[in-house]
């Protein structure tokens, strides 16, 4: 699935670095702690989480993410943007809960990391 | 080639700014991928252990062509139990820290995971050295 595709399903708006076509998600992983994502292999990988500032980006940076999905109606702010276009990183924010984001992105056939 | 960072105490916005700048250097050396993950995702939850549970410190890097040897130095308070703290789980990050997104107590079995080889050595009320080396070969 392409990146605004995901974006359309849940309902939400893409920020930081511009969309890029050619990128396939496969698979979603949900956390708000960033230990727990830093121990996976995040391929082809969108993160869905609640926790939206300048350590989400690093996180992201360091697992080689390159879609991350704010949920809850998370705002950025200008720096952590700023950070998202530098590390080349799409950010698509959305309105609904971590609960409804997963169940939409679960049932168009994205799958769990485990 | 050896590369240096000072890590400040409580810095949370700077976090990580030592293990992007490495990471960047290894993209520009073509070490390869996998390599990369480990060594980055081990220095920045060592980095991030220094800011989040010690007083700063500072951050020593070593590359050559075999390996690749992290060295990251705080000042103080110590691992009191360091068994305890390698555990999966185990946490005392503060509330604000939590908020931060860390204190899943993972930081240390991660590191562990992704290097060759771990040093810890700490002193309760001194501080901690943690030396990693990831083997590129
Ligand atoms: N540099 C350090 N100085 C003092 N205590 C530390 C340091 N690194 C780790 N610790 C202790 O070990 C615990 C486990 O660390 P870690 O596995 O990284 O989990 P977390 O950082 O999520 O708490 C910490 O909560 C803290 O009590
Ligand atoms: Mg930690």
């Amino acid at each position: 699935m392409t990146i605004k595709e995901i974006a359309r399903l849940v309902d939400g708006e893409i920020v930081g670095a511009p969309a890029d076509d050619n990128y396939e998600v496969k698979k979603a992983f949900a956390s708000d702690l960033m230990s727990d994502v830093l121990r996976y292999s995040m391929d082809e990988t969108v993160l869905i989480t609640g926790l939206c500032n300048n350590q989400t980006m690093r996180t992201s940076e360091m697992s080689d993410l390159r879609v991350v999905l704010i949920g809850r109606d998370k705002q950025p702010d200008e720096d952590m943007l700023e950070l998202a276009e530098d590390l080349e990183i799409t950010l698509i924010k959305s309105k609904y809960s971590i609960f409804k984001i997963s169940g939409i992105l679960y049932g168009a056939g994205i799958q769990p990391l485990y | 080639m050896h590369y240096s960072f000072d890590i400040e105490r409580g810095n949370f916005a700077d976090a990580g700014q030592a293990s992007s700048s490495v990471k960047r250097t290894l993209k520009h050396l073509g070490v390869d991928p996998a390599n990369i993950k480990r060594t980055v995702v081990a220095l920045f939850e060592a980095e991030i252990n220094a800011i989040a549970h010690a007083y700063g410190g500072r951050i020593d890097v070593d590359i050559d062509d075999g390996k690749i040897v992290m060295v990251v130095a705080d000042q103080g308070p110590g691992i009191p139990n360091l068994d305890l703290a390698m555990q999966e789980g185990w946490s005392t990050a503060s509330p604000q820290v939590r908020e931060m997104g860390y204190g899943a107590g993972m930081g240390l079995p991660n590191i562990k995971k992704n290097t060759d080889d771990l040093k810890i050595e700490t002193t309760v009320g001194v501080g901690t050295t943690v030396t990693m080396t990831v083997n590129l070969t």
